[in-house]
């Protein structure tokens, strides 16, 4: 996916989240949306590894290994921030604290089952971080993601075929063609982007679509 | 006169033998205490559990351990990153026995050992691999995971400023799991990079209490003061 089709999708994000939220952003893609979200409007970024604020990338030649985002790279904090333990984190979020988290997908299932940990690659070293925690914590789960993989094959499916991270967690669906709301009789379309038509959409997705 | 502080890593780890189980702390680098570790890998105790967010990188701190050949089981969230191969070739290899812990149940458990529950339902893990053959319970249409604490015998932290009686800070985000480690172990042991004289940390500003310490040891030279 270009630069472009990643930050259009991120804009779309930080769009509709609403000032006073508390919000999680995983790592890769998620990460952009902080770019796009308005300095005037007050979100709350909380990262899994003990920090509620606003940060951005550090400086080069300013970077302090003891105050790292989720993806271990060094941030400059807004004033405001608060630093936590990991067992408050956690606990934020499986306190339902945490309003939003947004994560990026292997696959979504049409009941909102979410794969993002691990692609069954034997040899893979397995490893699962605070995904599992976010996916059932979170109050509204988002998924940043490319549609169609390399293949072309739709990773909105019936049933997911990667191990799951969680069941019944994902919320919105936010592609390049289009963002999904998973409700609980349906997939519905919130958006569509570019020229494509809903018909032409279903018949590459192999769930029924709502609108 | 209490005073916990022991003059050298080395000496503060001397108590650790063969087939121990060892928390340490740290999110990648941030809270890693590789002067603890060091000197572990220098004291040279086998058969180690290891519990830790990661499995290190490069060939320092926790990777060197694992170089070292020490460690036969780490319970850790999250072993691959960036340069972990000391781990993913130990695993490839089978020489190394990993227990894979969603990061908030790695967090949840070290806390229930430290504060005394026999067990914990958590919803994270649900319905997943990871949580395969365990118990569950389901609560107001909520489906959850029984998890058993980690006991651990030895934890190592980093933290910022310490005084003899085992109160401790700790510095930005390289706080992380140090508070629940430090809870969790029988026999914590804590790095500082400072030891200032009793009554010097506002106790409003002390995170982890010395209840939960049991030696400390200073990253930079002692000073005469900081044993008053």
């Amino acid at each position: 996916m270009s630069l472009n089709a990643r930050n259009r999708i991120a804009s779309r994000v930080a769009r509709d989240i609403p000032e006073g939220a508390y919000v999680n952003l995983g790592i890769g893609l998620p990460t952009l949306v902080a770019d796009h979200m308005a300095p005037d409007k007050d979100i709350f970024l909380h990262t899994e590894n003990g920090i509620l604020g606003r940060w951005e990338a550090a400086r080069q030649g300013e970077e302090d290994w003891d105050l790292v985002n989720a993806g271990k790279e060094p941030i400059r904090l807004s004033p405001g921030a608060a630093f936590f333990h990991h067992a408050d984190s956690f606990g934020m979020m499986r306190g339902g604290h945490l309003d939003i988290c947004v994560l990026g997908a292997y696959q979504v299932s049409m009941h909102g089952d979410l794969a993002n940990w691990h692609t069954n690659i034997p040899d893979a070293t397995p490893a699962v971080g605070g995904a599992m925690d976010l996916a059932v914590g979170a109050r509204q789960v988002y998924i940043m993601m490319e549609l169609f993989d390399k293949q072309g094959q739709s990773k909105l499916l019936a049933e997911c075929t990667y191990p799951v991270t969680g069941l019944k967690c994902v919320n919105r669906i936010y592609t390049d063609v289009a963002t999904f709301e998973i409700k609980e009789d349906g997939i519905y379309i919130m958006e569509l982007i570019g020229d494509i038509s809903f018909e032409a959409l279903q018949q590459k997705v192999p769930v029924t679509l709502s609108r | 006169m209490i005073s916990k502080i022991v003059d050298t890593a080395y000496e503060a780890v001397s108590s650790v033998r063969n087939g121990a189980t060892i928390a340490i702390g740290g999110f990648g680098g941030a809270g890693q205490p590789e002067d603890l570790i060091n000197a572990l890998i220098a004291h040279g105790p086998r058969d180690l559990t290891i519990v830790s967010n990661n499995a290190g990188n490069h060939e320092e701190g926790i990777a060197a351990l694992l170089k070292a050949g020490q460690v036969k089981k780490i319970i850790c969230s999250f072993p691959r990153m960036s340069h972990s191969y000391v781990f993913d070739e130990l695993y490839r290899a089978g020489k190394i026995e990993l227990e894979l812990v969603p990061q908030g149940n790695l967090a949840e458990r070290l806390r229930a050992a430290g504060v005394g529950l026999g067990a914990i339902y958590t919803p994270t893990g649900y319905g997943t691999v990871l949580a395969q053959d365990k118990p569950t319970l389901t609560i107001n249409g909520k489906g959850y995971v029984l998890e058993y604490p980690i006991e651990v015998d030895f934890s190592f932290v980093k933290a910022e400023l310490g005084d003899r009686w085992g109160n401790v800070t700790y510095r930005k985000a390289a706080r992380n799991f140090g508070p629940v480690m430090a809870m969790a172990a029988k026999h914590t042991i804590v790095s500082v990079e400072k030891i200032v004289p009793l009554g010097e940390l506002d106790p409003e500003h002390i995170i982890t209490p010395g209840i939960f310490v049991k030696a400390m040891v200073s990253r930079t030279r002692l000073t005469k003061g900081a044993l008053s």
